[in-house]
């Protein structure tokens, strides 16, 4: 079977979840693999929320939030553009390629850059192919113990 | 009826937490006074057979320090634990890898070719000499244990129920958790934290905090610290921020930043994503470029902000292709 990436979104609640939406009612086709989250703003993405996706069996995670000066909350993105670069560098000192993770800002107006940005990703996962770690035979056996 | 039984086993560690134990000074007699000792490697000649002798759930208290490493820890953290009624996760190794942790950076195969074929010190064989588990010889056969290629924390192994943080904890936290056990209180629930507080380092740290704004860090040898200012404040790494507190924080009394060695603080996974979350807050800036400038900055941030728990962290070791 053709690999499928399982990509986990994390979207904030104002701009790019509600740009989701608009690719939804706008019927723009676009890539099934990417499973939303809604979070408040891009800056309550704890980086540990990514960390626990690629435990659990992502192949990547998008992160979208509002265009820099759009935030709800006056500066969360701003917090987001600090945290994705530096996470990338975790993820990258675990042995994951940084490409995995990517942060788009994406405004609730913006339903085929949604679409688009989601394509992209979609496809870029699926050329580095699917993500193995050692720590999802732990965790595997760990909730079949349960 | 007879005392209490306690039980100390030191599996993958450097003998430290040990240390911590005797630290108690002259209150180690109070503990050899209320508690029978029938297991203690580090002091006392007992052998792993009498153990094995004891029936199960035989002895009180077993506290268990350092990481599973290899097949003899597994093996005996087996053992403490059909043994013993409690068994407690003493210090950063059991509770969470601790510095031998670090070696889920790398495999097995690469610790093993750089120490028997490529250090400098090692004297050249054909092919180098790597140790067996299992050596016959005219005199007999011998077996050793098996050294593991990820190191893992006490609770990835058995069943843990108390955990008690630090490298090494502290003296004064030991003598609570064991004066609370002797006492005879009831304990708190199953899997919590004892002899550590609920909050993080920086509430146990006296120094004066400002709002922070970072543009530049600093690495230990780079820079005297005022010792009245925070350490972050003033550009250097400290783990304060995303370390339980319960030490009563030492280094940063001694001018030096928190390591991180009493693990991450109550309802945090994961201490170097709490790290990344922390400084990426502080950071004082908005340009992608810039930023990336600073982040080349932070000198090792895996072996920084997985100092002591790396084992335990969410992806728990590096992947090697």
């Amino acid at each position: 079977m053709a690999f499928e990436p399982k990509i986990i979104g994390f979207l904030c609640n104002w701009c790019s979840y509600t740009g989701a939406d608009l690719a939804g009612v706008s019927r723009i086709k676009s890539a099934p693999n990417v499973r939303v989250i809604r979070t408040m703003c891009s800056g309550r993405i704890d980086p540990a929320f990514v960390l626990k996706a690629f435990q659990l069996g992502a192949d990547g995670v998008i992160v979208m939030g509002c265009h820099l000066g759009d935030c709800h909350y006056q500066e969360g993105n701003y917090k987001t553009i600090r945290r994705i670069p530096f996470l990338k560098r975790l993820i990258q000192g675990f042995g994951i390629d940084p490409r995995r993770l990517r942060l788009e800002w994406v405004s609730a107006s913006e339903g085929d850059r949604f679409a688009q940005v989601v394509n992209e990703m979609t496809e870029e996962v699926r050329r580095i192919g699917p993500l193995s770690l050692l720590v999802h035979r732990d965790v595997q056996r760990s909730v079949l113990h349960q | 009826m007879g005392k209490p039984t306690l039980a100390l086993y030191w599996a993958a560690s450097c003998g430290g937490c040990e240390i911590a134990v005797l630290d108690l000074h002259a209150r180690i007699l109070d503990v050899a006074e209320a508690f029978d000792i029938v297991f203690w490697p580090v002091a006392l000649d007992f052998k792993y057979d009498d153990v094995r002798a004891r029936e199960d759930h035989s002895i009180d208290l077993c506290l268990f320090n350092g990481s599973i490493r290899n097949s003899e820890n597994a093996e005996i953290a087996h053992l403490l634990r059909a043994k013993a009624k409690t068994l407690v996760a003493f210090g950063s190794c059991a509770l969470e890898g601790g510095i031998p942790g670090l070696a889920n950076l790398t495999t097995k195969q690469d610790i093993w070719r750089y120490v028997y074929e490529e250090s400098p010190s090692t004297v050249k064989q054909n092919g180098g000499v790597f140790p067996q588990t299992h050596s016959s010889m005219p005199e007999g056969a011998i077996e050793i244990p098996e050294m593991w290629d990820t190191v893992k924390s006490l609770d990835q192994v058995i069943e843990v129920d108390y955990f008690v943080p630090g490298c090494p904890p502290q003296p004064e936290r030991i003598w609570e958790v064991i004066e609370h056990i002797v006492s005879g209180r009831p304990l708190p629930p199953k899997g919590s934290v004892l002899g550590a507080g609920e909050k993080t380092c920086c509430d146990e740290c006296p120094r004066e905090r400002k709002e922070k704004k970072l543009k530049k860090f600093y690495r230990p040898f780079e820079i005297v610290p005022d010792p009245n200012l925070c350490l972050l404040d003033q550009g250097m790494v400290c783990m304060g921020p995303a370390t339980r507190d319960g030490c009563g924080a030492l280094c940063t009394k001694a001018n030096m930043a928190c390591r991180g060695c009493y693990g991450p603080p109550p309802h945090v996974t994961d201490q170097g994503a709490k790290m990344v979350s922390a400084l990426s807050s502080v950071i004082d800036a908005h340009d992608p470029q810039e930023i990336e400038n600073i982040l080349d900055q932070i000198a090792d941030p895996m072996g920084t902000f997985y100092r002591f728990s790396l084992a335990h962290s969410i992806l728990r070791r590096v992947e090697k292709p």
